[in-house]
């Protein structure tokens, strides 16, 4: 088991291998659908982030509300797929890891080999064991997008696999 | 006649919205428990053990399983000799609103499918009513999330397709869905009747408690054959390798038009989900 202290620095990017088990500590961005087309028109448009990604971690996550004396409810990955057309112009900013579920599309494993950037996937449907790793959320930017907006999540023992690293290794590949 | 107040229904539906979110099924341990002895990979060990504490964690900290809390599907069995005295579907609109927000459930349903604006409420459920001799009123809420439905696909065969065309269209669905629907699968099949009928088999066969086969004996063969055979596919638990790619296969039948072979596959994540109850 690897412990990454975020943002997740290039040192520790070397060493991860496909199929590795991390525990997250620190502060993890949010972003899925809207939030992403937001921040790619913004790029497309020239304009300023209201987010630096550089040096940062995207968990694709719409959680279930807090209830009271939490920080959010159930918060399991959602499909990283669908946020494939989006992610290389994420990675060209700094971006550097996704969290999710499922595969990705080539574009995007070529992306992570050229940004030298990480997809990490973690555990789809564990919703309640995922949240309770979750310790403070606050609204970043588009707050408008309500569950859909950037949040900022501070994470302790947040546990991932590592699915495509800097190399090519892919978990996902199937022999045969 | 039997009367059924329509309070009660919201009330109910209310209830077992929380319920099916939160509290998952002892069939569902057991099957995961079953799986876990059977799994190779250690990968996949170690994931369907955490799935198993997730499904403690949620009952003991009253946290939905999954944050993707659905759409909620309603099946309604409403005894012919029943009368509701008050508008029965709103009735259960009610109830979904009141429990997705007493129980802190995700609200995640948009009221225009091209135009995309959440109703903020999880309303409206999706409600199936099916009137039954005498005079029961059995309400089950079937809440299912996005991940799974989304990978779950319905086709019209030709007849000389047979079994064996059954049985590739559902693995490729299953191949298809991969890490997405978020495996150990419910796979739910329905063969037969015509395009809807088939679709509609294909959920509610995902109701059926997860140990039993079904009693049609062609099915029922169907059923084991294609439990191994998807769980020769390698995919595993979320898809990262092993063999447990599904904990059931469920196929329900309904004879169909000369011409006909119709086929839907409505695929349910590790966190299948329903709950009933009798008034």
């Amino acid at each position: 088991m690897i412990r990454i202290d975020l943002p997740l620095a290039d040192e520790i990017i070397e060493t991860l291998r496909a199929g590795q088990q991390v525990l997250f500590h620190g502060r993890l961005l949010t972003a899925r659908d809207a939030a992403h087309k937001r921040l790619v028109d913004a790029v497309t448009a020239g304009e300023r982030l209201p987010v630096d990604l550089r040096g940062q971690v995207i968990y694709y996550v719409g959680p279930s509300p807090a209830p009271p004396g939490r920080a959010v409810g159930a918060a399991g990955p959602t499909t990283a797929g669908r946020m494939d057309p989006y992610t290389p112009a994420l990675l060209a900013q700094g971006l550097k890891g996704t969290i999710g579920k499922g595969r990705r599309s080539p574009e995007v494993v070529a992306a992570l080999l050229r940004y030298r950037a990480v997809y990490f996937v973690t555990y789809g449907g564990a919703g309640a064991l995922l949240g309770k790793t979750i310790k403070a959320a606050r609204v970043l930017a588009y707050a408008d997008l309500g569950p859909e907006a950037v949040h900022e999540f501070v994470v302790e023992d947040f546990p991932a696999i590592v699915a495509n690293d800097i190399y090519g290794g892919d978990v996902f590949r199937r022999e045969g | 006649m039997r009367t059924v107040s329509a309070e009660i229904v919201t009330a109910e539906v209310a209830r077992l919205c929380q319920e099916a979110n939160i509290s998952l099924g002892a069939d569902l341990t057991r099957a995961l428990e079953k799986a876990w002895s059977s799994e190779d990979s250690p990968r996949g060990r170690d994931i369907l053990e955490k799935l198993l504490l997730n499904i403690t964690v949620a009952r003991e900290e009253n946290l939905p399983a999954c944050q993707d809390t659905g759409t909620a599907v309603v099946f309604l069995e409403v005894g012919q000799e029943v009368c509701v005295d008050g508008d029965l579907e709103s009735a259960v609109h009610e109830g979904v609103r009141r429990g997705y927000a007493e129980g802190f459930l995700r609200k995640s349903m948009v009221g225009h499918p091209l135009a995309r604006a959440n109703t903020g409420d999880n309303t409206p459920a999706v409600v199936h009513v099916r009137i039954v001799p005498g005079d029961a009123f059995r309400i089950t809420v079937a809440p299912k999330g996005a991940g799974s439905e989304n990978m779950s696909a319905v086709k019209m065969l030709r007849p000389a397709d047979g079994a064996a065309g059954v049985k590739d269209f559902i693995l490729e669905v299953v191949n298809t869905a991969g890490g997405n629907a978020c495996p150990p699968l419910v796979v739910g099949v329905g063969i037969g009747g015509t395009m809807e009928k088939a679709a509609l088999m294909a959920k509610e066969a995902l109701l059926r408690p997860l140990a039993e086969r079904s009693r049609d004996a062609a099915a029922a063969a169907l059923e084991e054959d294609l439990l191994t055979a998807i769980n020769g596919l390698g995919i595993g638990p979320l898809g990262l390798g092993g063999r447990i790619t599904a904990l059931a296969v469920h196929v329900l039948v309904y004879p169909c038009h000369i011409a006909s072979l119709p086929v839907a596959v409505n695929l349910s994540c590790h966190c299948a989900r329903h709950r009933s109850v009798d008034i």
